[in-house]
């Protein structure tokens, strides 16, 4: 078939003009020159990857407003409200920050025990991905790679951070007063005694 | 004879008195004994006994709990204090009948076993929102017992106390 492709190729040309007593006067230039190489036989081409990826399936169990104890971190054991799913797949999670200090974060579902308590959340401000990027450290240039810059590297929380923060916790803290001791509830951390078992334990 | 049966009441009347070695075994497997079944399909439920195959099995039937009318094994079922009149061999009606005039749900769930196994199953539901619920109506409840003993232990140990000597 690769002979087919090239003579049909050939034969779309455009008549060309061309100077001189000896040659010929006119000839067809082909539109697309014939390539330089090809395989002497026919070999399968693999098949086109069309595969989209799927977004994370979330959970049954979790659902937005669903408190959330989070088995990772610097805040294992501490119960939390789920905001979302973003479109990472990523839980979008908060503590509230002003009832046990976890802030506006992202968390994957399987780090996490979903609960059946669930929280009735107001209608949110939309969030994404991109307010958690880290910005990378700035590289160094070959003067300065062994000059000290005092370490002012550490990661400092942006002002919109702060202000999204508050503006969450002023809705959601509202909801989770609402049900009762459910604030002392997510004050405390989830620990296991003795003859707790976890797979034997109903969330 | 008329003493031990006195003591022991309708379900040993039968017995002759020779049979002295029975004496100890109150809860008899006999039709119209309501059993707890403890393993096999129908496991943590209650029926009642409708009559006896042999010395390993028995047909038991409960209407009411789930239970059909089925064969089942000695080992599966216990025993419990609860037994009413029932003719051996009665068809689910009559048990149905039985169980209704004798109100025996009622009676079951007053027991300490049904209450204890209630207690056991509301615990494995607690969720763990519960769990903490629970744990906050201790706390409370033992603070308050706590200062209560204290209060009254200072006045005990004032009771006690030796006197100073100058």
């Amino acid at each position: 078939w690769f002979a087919a492709v090239v003579s049909s190729v050939l034969s779309s040309g455009i008549n060309a003009e061309y100077g001189g007593e000896k040659n010929g006067g006119t000839r067809t230039v082909p539109v697309q020159k014939s390539p330089r190489f090809y395989p002497t036989e026919d070999c399968k081409t693999p098949l086109k990857n069309r595969r989209v990826a799927k977004p994370t399936k979330l959970r049954g169990s979790i659902v937005p407003g669903s408190v959330v104890i989070l088995l990772a971190g610097s805040h294992r054991g501490k119960r939390v409200v789920v905001l979302k799913q973003l479109p990472s797949g990523l839980l979008l999670v908060t503590g509230p920050y002003k009832i046990n200090g976890v802030p506006l974060r992202r968390v994957d579902q399987t780090y996490v025990i979903a609960t059946s308590t669930k929280v009735e959340l107001p209608a949110l401000p939309a969030i994404g991905d991109e307010i958690f990027k880290r910005k990378g450290k700035p590289t160094k240039n070959e003067k300065e790679m062994f000059v000290d810059n005092a370490g002012d590297n550490s990661y400092k929380i942006s002002a919109e951070k702060v202000a999204l923060q508050k503006e969450i916790d002023a809705l959601v803290v509202p909801a989770v007063k609402k049900v009762d001791m459910l604030q002392s509830y997510l004050r405390s951390r989830f620990t296991l005694t003795k003859g707790q078992f976890p797979h034997e334990m109903k969330f | 004879s008329s003493g031990i049966n006195a003591e022991y009441g309708d379900s040993i009347n039968a017995l002759p008195s020779r049979f002295s070695a029975m004496v100890s075994f109150k809860r008899l497997v006999q039709p119209g004994r309501i059993v707890f079944i403890s393993s096999g399909k129908y496991a943590k439920k209650i029926a009642m006994i409708v009559e006896i195959v042999d010395q390993n099995r028995v047909i038991v039937d409960g209407p009411f709990t789930g239970v059909p009318r089925h064969q089942c094994g000695i080992k599966q079922i216990q025993l419990t204090k609860l037994v009413f009149q029932l003719p051996h061999g009665s068809k689910t009606i009559v048990v149905e009948k039985v169980w209704n005039k004798n109100a025996v749900t009622a009676k079951w769930n007053d027991t300490v076993w049904a209450r204890k196994l209630e207690r056991k199953r509301l615990r494995a539901s607690m969720s763990d929102f519960d769990r903490f619920k629970v744990m906050i109506a201790r706390q409370t409840r033992n603070r308050i017992l706590q200062t209560f003993k204290i209060s009254k232990m200072a006045g005990v140990r004032k009771m006690y106390k030796r006197p100073v000597k100058n």
